[in-house]
């Protein structure tokens, strides 16, 4: 067993906490409830440890119990044989969902979103060609619920992207089948002035695969709460994560895996970069080890690049163990500003600064985006970033 | 032919005790095709001569002036004295994630020739000085300097120099924690860019090792932020057996 624990490169400028220091120790992240009455979860205050890094005052909206009367435009590549998209009513979609909402935002979100788009892909399905779900918003509030079930031994990439603006709630189950593949790439391309707050729960069957991807540019507000939780032995789960923080923007990315049975490996690979003085990122990844999982494989990685001054990062790495019989348990995390001896070392080789700064930044990214394994998506993403650097210090 | 012409240099260093005035005055002038020697002890402000010329942040000169061929290089920003012909192989080379050496090449070639290197003659070029450097074909996709031994990175910044052809090369410690086969390398190296592009070369060393690979035609003996002595080639050779405390014990 190898517990390691690596701030070796953490800056001690108030970017980085230590878990421990933040979640009392008596209160394991399981603790937390789950339900689909909303009653369950009074309104939050903001002083709560799952809210307390929040831009709580943007997200309020979305903790009210009132009818949300816009939607997101729904657009998807052909579906091949064996995949479908349906609507269904909120009884059936609350009994298919992998898990109850965990927060008062997801638990609206079921509630008022009056049912839920389910994607399946049917038990054996191998689909090569990325499935492509645009959805698109036009302004005003919107709820949300959505389903995606891989059937057992079906492996499939799926690609969602969400553009254009809305204030977004939504609560995203996620069923991976026994054996089953699935590649899901999350795109947050928002406009800035759009608000989402999204739970995202996975469970995962035995021996499935789950690659989940999270890209997150766009939108003032972005809030994704992230939850893999291994049902069954033999499965594994590798999440990555980029974000690019503008001034005006706040991206939280709070991560749970929970390693409830034996045998399962989970890695988390989150980077993100702060561009302009208001810029601000969030990252919270608790890792649980529970007295069942032995033989569990697991490492949580995340690293911020501060571009500018007064942008700040929180970046949280708990890890709770409950058994010493494991294969490995770390965390590593770690918050820097631009190099200013790398921006040097180029630029003293002719290259001039803003093509320096993209060379840098690129770089810093570049192992993590040539994971998500969608070419399209990779190249896309590129540019973006070239995109996002054109404005630095805006 | 160029002339790179140092007068009068003054620079000084922000420190956490103060500002702190490393170089007192340094005059040089070097020529294309000529090699000169900057020897002295640590602290002595070779390093800071080096830096200075390249535009490195951290110091500010505070009197005299550096012309190449007439034009102000006080006045050009980092990349632009690149491209007016400068180059700086610094001791210590920064790690640069995720830039493949491949990438960060062709990058600087394009902005110093202000157009990108003809992509097979520059293949042909990058894969020859790899050879010629003793380098692997497989270093060529490994990210800038990132798990370099220290033989790899200085060989690396030489191979920069072969490619980017400068007019004036600064060579800071490039002979230093190298043992002799890799020194003999990186030497020939230098010899062998300085004599496809006449560059004229600024040797900064501690050792007088290097010295007998790279022929130095002027030695300067750097104490305290000045030139304390001048001289040829034979300079070198009575600092080998008599080392800087000559200098040490009048200053």
């Amino acid at each position: 067993m190898t517990i390691t624990t690596d701030h070796s490169q953490a800056k001690a400028d108030g970017t980085h906490s230590h878990g421990l220091v933040s979640t009392p120790p008596n209160k394991s992240r399981a603790s937390r409830p789950h339900s689909f009455d909303v009653a369950q979860f009074p309104m939050p205050t903001g002083r709560e440890e799952n809210w307390r890094f929040s831009a709580f005052k943007t997200l309020t909206p979305l903790f009210a119990e009132e009818p949300a009367t816009g939607h997101l435009e729904w657009t998807t590549s052909e579906l091949p044989a064996g995949v479908t998209l349906a609507d269904v009513d909120s009884a059936d979609a609350v009994a298919r969902s992998v898990q109850a909402p965990g927060d008062r935002a997801s638990a609206l979100a079921v509630k008022l979103s009056g049912g839920a788009k389910v994607l399946t892909i049917a038990p054996g399905t191998v689909v090569d060609e990325p499935i492509q779900i645009t959805m698109n918003g036009t302004g005003g509030d919107v709820r949300g619920h959505v389903l995606i079930e891989s059937g057992a031994g079906s492996e499939a990439t799926v690609v969602i992207e969400r553009t254009g603006t809305a204030t977004y709630s939504e609560f995203v189950s996620v069923n991976v089948g026994d054996n089953a593949g699935l590649n899901l790439v999350m795109l947050q391309l928002w406009e800035t002035d759009a608000v989402h707050a999204g739970e995202v729960t996975a469970r995962l069957g035995r021996d499935s695969r789950l690659r989940g991807s999270v890209v997150t540019l766009g939108g003032k507000v972005v809030r994704l709460n992230t939850t893999a939780a291994f049902a069954g032995e033999g499965a594994s789960v590798d999440l990555f994560g980029l974000y690019f923080a503008d001034s005006g923007q706040h991206h939280e990315h709070q991560l749970f895996v929970d390693h409830a049975v034996a045998n399962c490996r989970s890695r988390v690979t989150y980077k993100g970069a702060l561009a302009g003085a208001s810029a601000r990122t969030v990252w919270i990844g608790d890792v649980l080890i529970r007295a069942a999982a032995e033989g569990t494989d697991t490492y949580e990685l995340n690293r911020n690049l501060i571009l500018a001054d007064g942008a700040r990062a929180d970046s949280v790495p708990n890890l709770e163990i409950e058994t010493g019989l494991i294969e490995g348990a770390g965390h590593a995390s770690a918050t820097g500003r631009f190099d200013d001896e790398q921006m040097f070392y180029l630029r003293s080789r002719g290259i001039p600064e803003a093509l320096a700064r993209k060379l840098v930044v690129r770089g810093f990214f570049a192992d993590l985006i040539h994971e998500i394994g969608v070419p399209a998506v990779e190249a896309g993403l590129l540019r973006a970033i070239d995109l996002e650097l054109e404005h630095v210090n805006d | 032919m160029s002339t790179l012409i140092i007068t009068n240099l003054h620079v000084t260093v922000d420190t956490p005790e103060g500002t702190i005035e490393i170089l007192k005055g340094v005059d040089l002038t070097i020529e294309s095709g000529q090699t000169h020697a900057i020897m002295g002890p640590n602290g002595s402000g070779k390093s800071t001569l080096a830096y200075s010329i390249a535009g490195h942040p951290k110091y500010t000169v505070t009197k005299g002036s550096v012309t190449l061929d007439g034009d102000d290089v006080l006045a050009m920003s980092v990349d632009e004295r690149a491209k007016a012909g400068l180059f700086l192989a610094m001791q210590y080379p920064v790690e640069v994630p995720g830039v493949s050496v491949t990438n960060f090449l062709r990058t600087a070639k394009t902005a110093i020739d202000g157009e990108a290197p003809k992509l097979r003659t520059w293949v042909k070029d990058v894969k020859g000085a790899m050879e010629d450097l003793r380098m692997d074909p497989s270093f060529a996709e490994r990210n800038v300097n990132e798990g370099f031994s220290g033989g790899e990175k200085k060989r690396h910044e030489i191979l920069q120099m072969e490619l980017l052809k400068p007019k004036f090369a600064i060579l800071d410690e490039t002979d230093s924690g190298l043992d002799v086969d890799a020194l003999r390398v990186v030497s020939e190296g230098v010899n062998r860019a300085k004599q496809n592009t006449n560059a004229g070369i600024l040797l900064i060393t501690h050792y007088t090792r290097i010295l007998n690979y790279i022929t130095p035609d002027f030695v300067h003996v750097f104490i305290d932020g000045k030139v304390a002595e001048e001289g040829g080639p034979e300079l070198a050779e009575r600092l080998e057996t008599e080392g800087y405390d000559r200098y040490l014990t009048t200053a």
